[in-house]
């Protein structure tokens, strides 16, 4: 196997050989990924592009999604924001910063006995409103927000 | 180069916590170094909690992830010697796969 692969390297095997390799499964990944990286949704700058390239326009706000965040936040670059969906069928938890570069921080979806519960660490730029939308099972969607000083952002240099 | 992914389960009761720390750059691609020059974005895009090998929690991550991911994650009747993975992947296709037995 690290023979083929320092051949690879190399670029010793022709190209013409690939597809006969992967059909062998001997190049298959052992991990499958079910979704693809939302592309269109993480590189919006805006926070409207943004939600609707996750499909997350017009959802209604909810008090059942618990977001527990610092008020004021003393360096951007690390922000715990924690996050709890009391929404019955939660199938994933979004999270978006109005006013980041690119506002869609991450996604998650959650099947069998996972809860619909995040605790994560954000890079904030400055001051913001951040936005958690739940999606449920029913495709319906629900959002929470919450304001976040922040005194030293996170993103430049 | 890939750093060990570290993963440490506390149970309460019925529901766990998943603790898991992705070690990363998470470079935004935003940042200069002094002679002006912009540091290329690297983070990481993809990553997948297993359990027993069923994928049960997929995320998505952007650039504004902290560096160093750290996450913590909830999940429902979790037992001793079951078996919990982690895989991510990157935006320049380096990826990382770690798992851990439940003592």
């Amino acid at each position: 196997m690290f023979e083929l692969r320092r051949k690879f390297l190399k670029g010793g095997l022709s190209v013409t050989l690939l597809p006969t390799l992967l059909g062998t499964g001997m190049l298959v990944p052992t991990r499958v990924l079910a979704v693809e990286w939302n592309t269109t949704a993480f590189s919006a700058s805006k926070v409207g592009e943004a939600l609707a390239a996750y499909g997350a326009t017009g959802a209604a706000e909810s008090r059942d999604i618990l977001v527990n965040a610092p008020e004021i936040a003393e360096n951007g670059a690390k922000v715990d924001v924690e996050i709890t969906s009391n929404i019955a069928d939660t199938n994933s938890l979004a999270i978006f910063a109005d006013k980041n570069p690119t506002p869609m921080c991450g996604a998650v979806a959650f099947s069998g006995p996972a809860l619909p519960y995040i605790r994560a660490q954000l890079k904030l730029a400055e001051t913001t409103r951040i936005r958690v939308v739940a999606k449920a099972a029913d495709g319906k969607t629900y959002v929470a927000f919450r304001e976040i000083k922040v005194t030293i952002g996170g993103c430049g240099g | 180069m890939t750093e060990q992914i570290k993963m440490r389960v506390q149970n309460r009761g019925e529901v766990s916590d998943i603790r898991i720390l992705m070690q990363h750059p998470m470079e935004t691609g935003q940042r200069n170094d002094e002679k002006g020059q912009t540091f290329p974005a690297h983070f990481i895009q993809t990553f997948t909690l297993s359990l027993n090998g069923k994928p049960i929690i997929e995320g998505q991550l952007n650039t504004s992830i902290a560096k160093n991911p750290l996450f913590t994650f909830r999940a429902l009747g979790i037992k001793t010697g079951d078996k919990l993975s982690v895989a991510w992947t990157d935006n320049i296709g380096e990826h990382r796969q770690d798992e851990m037995t439940i003592a």
